[in-house]
């Protein structure tokens, strides 16, 4: 059986909530397909689901945890007539109209929902080194999310790769267990925020690596250190460490889209006038279709103006077909 | 739903897995990890659904460190099956109920 809304919302980051508490608002009755449990990033909250403190959501004087804040997200927008399903979308077809979503067998005939609107904010998922090692080690001493696997480096040298924010804020969540955190970074500077850079910097644990990459993760059951690369010079150098912790960035979750939906080559939708996509009626929010300021506040607030184009292209559709 | 799943310890682990008639889906944990949270539910769900076929237990990974240890646990959530008391898959980070079926199911 085939369900028909007016707006389906894909994903359930700040983006996708804040569409759809304004979607409800505007009676709407948005469903949100928020995807299913995962450790990458593409789970059902969004990225905050894997971070501690936030510190820079406003509203939050003395900070919040990321989960308690999507928990709240998810709440008030249920508040307005959000209904949710705990899955992941495997198939869009978005030349028909209204558009068709499936969710489990991607090959049923049918659609399980078909929307008239379609809001994309299926967000970004930690991108991994694809060297040697990485995959066989993941889990045992490899990581994409420092809260949830710090606590096995208590008193261990543990390596970061990356030189973001998010690199930045696992290293020093991290020194909370390990004995000594190494960064390595490819770059000779960091593109992570002041405030971040100062508090790493300045950080007793913490040690930069410079103009390096990582070429190898070695172990045999478990991580025992990784060959790092110099940028400048070639010269490789195995470095001891029990722990290495990916943060080198995101990507786009815009596969379920190729082939309909315009991208850049790396992957992020394209949208222009707000939050409009190549195809009329489909419209995207968040770090889906952004990956210059990527935060929880852009999030929501492209998530507000994804629900506000779409409300007023239903309502000209409507006038239009009256 | 919840009485379905047991709380194992250090000291209740061995003969638990051991002495089980259908092999015991071991859910490695803790409060303070987001996507344990996430599976709990669709834990629940499985023990519900596959029982007499597969039992699940859960052990607090900051309460056990021996069991912990012992089979390397160092990302959470790991998901171990144990098959007469030794281990026969495994399954690391969260991932949806299908997914876990999917691995799951040449095990049972």
């Amino acid at each position: 059986m085939t369900e028909h809304r007016q707006v389906v919302v894909v994903g359930s980051g700040p983006a996708g909530l804040t569409a759809s508490i304004y979607a409800g608002r505007a009676q709407l009755s948005p469903l949100v397909v928020e995807g299913e449990p995962s450790s990458t990033g593409d789970q059902p909250g969004g990225q905050l689901m894997l971070t501690t403190e936030v510190e820079n959501f406003p509203g939050f004087v003395e900070g919040i945890m990321g989960p308690e804040l999507m928990q709240a997200f998810r709440e008030q927008a249920a508040r307005f007539g959000t209904d949710y399903v705990t899955a992941k979308v495997s198939r869009v077809d978005l030349a028909s109209r209204p558009f068709g979503l499936w969710v489990g067998d991607p090959g049923a005939a049918e659609p399980t929902y078909t929307a008239e609107a379609l809001i994309v904010a299926t967000g970004a998922k930690a991108l991994m080194l694809g060297v040697p090692g990485e995959e066989r080690l993941l889990g045992y001493g490899v990581s994409t999310c420092a809260t949830c696997d710090g606590f096995f480096f208590r008193g261990k040298e543990i390596a970061v790769v990356g030189g973001g924010d998010t690199a930045l804020e696992e290293a020093l969540f991290l020194t909370r267990f390990a004995d000594s955190v190494t960064i390595i970074h490819r770059r000779g500077e960091l593109r992570a925020s002041k405030v971040m850079q100062q508090r790493a910097l300045d950080h007793q644990k913490i040690t930069f690596r410079w103009h390096s990459s990582v070429v190898e993760v070695q172990g045999d059951t478990t991580v025992s250190g990784v060959r790092v690369r110099d940028t400048r010079t070639g010269d490789e150098e195995d470095l001891a460490v029990a722990g290495l912790f990916v943060a080198i960035g995101h990507q786009p979750n815009t596969d379920l889209f190729k082939g309909q939906l315009a991208m850049e080559d790396t992957g992020y939708l394209v949208t222009t006038d707000g939050t409009r996509t190549n195809v009329e009626g489909v419209f995207a929010c968040g770090d889906v279709q952004d990956h210059r300021y990527r935060q929880a506040i852009t999030a929501a607030g492209s998530g507000c103006m994804a629900a506000i184009d779409a409300e007023r292209w239903l309502e000209e559709r409507h006038a239009g077909a009256a | 739903m919840s009485e379905k799943i047991a709380t194992l310890t250090d000291a209740s682990f061995d003969e638990h897995v051991r002495s089980s008639d259908v092999p015991v889906l071991v859910d490695f944990w803790a409060e303070w990890c987001g996507p344990c949270k996430m599976i709990a539910p669709v834990l629940e769900e499985i023990a519900a659904e596959q029982a007499g076929k597969l039992e699940v237990a859960k052990l607090n990974i900051d309460d056990n460190l021996d069991v912990t240890r012992r089979f390397d646990v160092m990302s959470i959530p790991t998901l171990i099956l144990f098959k007469a008391g030794e281990p026969a898959a495994r399954i690391v980070g969260a991932k949806g109920k299908g997914q876990l079926l999917q691995e799951l199911s040449p095990h049972l």
